[in-house]
């Protein structure tokens, strides 16, 4: 993407997410509070996230890719079952990916 | 100094609201530095970056953006991803509005606030005036240190240069992790298979159309199949899985 582009996607985005926050706070709350609405929300949240956990780990430019990255999600995994802290996970991952390259691991 | 600081306000209540705000907000501002470094190493400039953490402001949608745009994927597919996780702030919204109360500038502002944590501790307070503080102090506390926070990831990232060199692409993986763990466990045990099979499906599913699909594409695809899971999925048709009379969707705070 260019660099107009990605100014683009940021402004565009941003209006997107700050409209919605917006609408939550004015819309009748009887529209919005229906428990398919509520759950259904939840859901996308869950998926979206682990879509992205998926693609971010295991393609590179279109393409499935098993390298490092594998290997630190499965080191951040067991990071958050031991209940480690949100930046200590994000460390360990990138440290564990970070010594497989410096090992010759692609 | 201030005539009369909040945390030595006579009212309890308010004084453990603000406390727990100060915590959380420090915890959460913390993990802007990874936002900061990933933003720079998805090919973000520094003033991008920013402008997501200022005018966005909502963590998983800017993980999300930054990712799509790492991906290569196209503006549309940037706007959706985020806008979509973005969605369950508008929930949150619906919740808050009427403990709040807030009316003209400050209801913009309150709105621009409404986020898993804000929402979170918000929501926990017992009474409505440590509920409004838990709301601003939270809100608040998050938005000054996660911008300062992004800001000092992305110098810091800008100054390392090659981000596979420092695994910041494996980094990505972990944070979207961190953000979905919690959500991957509650106190409805029907609903939290649900959320769990979904979340395995939606993964598998944009694993399978990243070679035959546009990049930015998989990812909302899972979106789709989470809004057909939900509008299917009957259930216990009135009665929502509740947490508290009234319920809304849960926030979730990372850990």
């Amino acid at each position: 993407m260019s660099r107009v582009a990605v100014w683009w996607a940021v402004l565009a985005a941003s209006a997107v997410v700050l409209a919605t926050k917006v609408a939550g706070h004015l819309v009748p709350r009887t529209l919005l509070q229906r428990p398919r609405v509520v759950r259904t929300a939840a859901l996308v949240t869950a998926a979206l996230l682990a879509a992205l956990v998926a693609v971010q780990t295991a393609t590179t430019d279109g393409a499935l890719v098993l390298d490092a990255r594998v290997a630190a999600l499965v080191v951040a995994a067991v990071a958050l079952l031991l209940r480690a802290p949100f930046v200590l996970v994000v460390l360990l991952a990138a440290a564990t990916a970070a010594l497989l390259r410096w090992l010759g691991v692609p | 100094m201030p005539p009369r600081s909040l945390a030595q306000d006579p009212d309890p209540a308010v004084r453990s609201a603000v406390r727990t705000s100060v915590s959380v907000s420090v915890a959460t501002g913390l993990y802007g530095v990874s936002f900061g470094a990933l933003s720079v190493a998805a090919g973000l400039d520094v003033p991008q970056t920013m402008a997501l953490s200022l005018l966005m402001f909502s963590g998983g949608s800017q993980f999300a953006a930054v990712g799509v745009v790492g991906a290569g994927g196209a503006v549309g597919a940037v706007v959706a991803t985020a806008g979509l996780l973005g969605a369950r702030n508008g929930l949150y919204g619906v919740q808050v509005a009427p403990l709040l109360g807030a009316s003209g500038w400050r209801r913009l502002l309150a709105a621009h606030l409404t986020i898993d944590e804000s929402t979170a501790v918000a929501t926990a307070q017992p009474t409505p005036a440590a509920t409004r503080a838990g709301f601003w102090w939270t809100g608040a506390g998050v938005f000054v240190l996660w911008n300062a926070f992004s800001l000092l990831g992305a110098l810091l990232g800008d100054a390392l240069g090659d981000p596979r060199r420092y695994g910041l692409d494996a980094a990505a993986g972990a944070a979207f992790l961190a953000l979905l763990w919690p959500r991957l466990s509650g106190d409805d045990r029907r609903v939290t298979r649900t959320v769990r099979v979904v979340a395995v499906a939606a993964a598998v599913l944009a694993l399978a159309l990243t070679p035959v699909a546009p990049a930015g594409v998989p990812v909302l695809a899972a979106a789709a199949l989470a809004v057909v899971v939900g509008s299917l999925d009957g259930g216990e048709g009135g009665g929502a899985p509740g947490r508290r009379a009234g319920a809304g969707p849960a926030p979730v705070v990372t850990p």
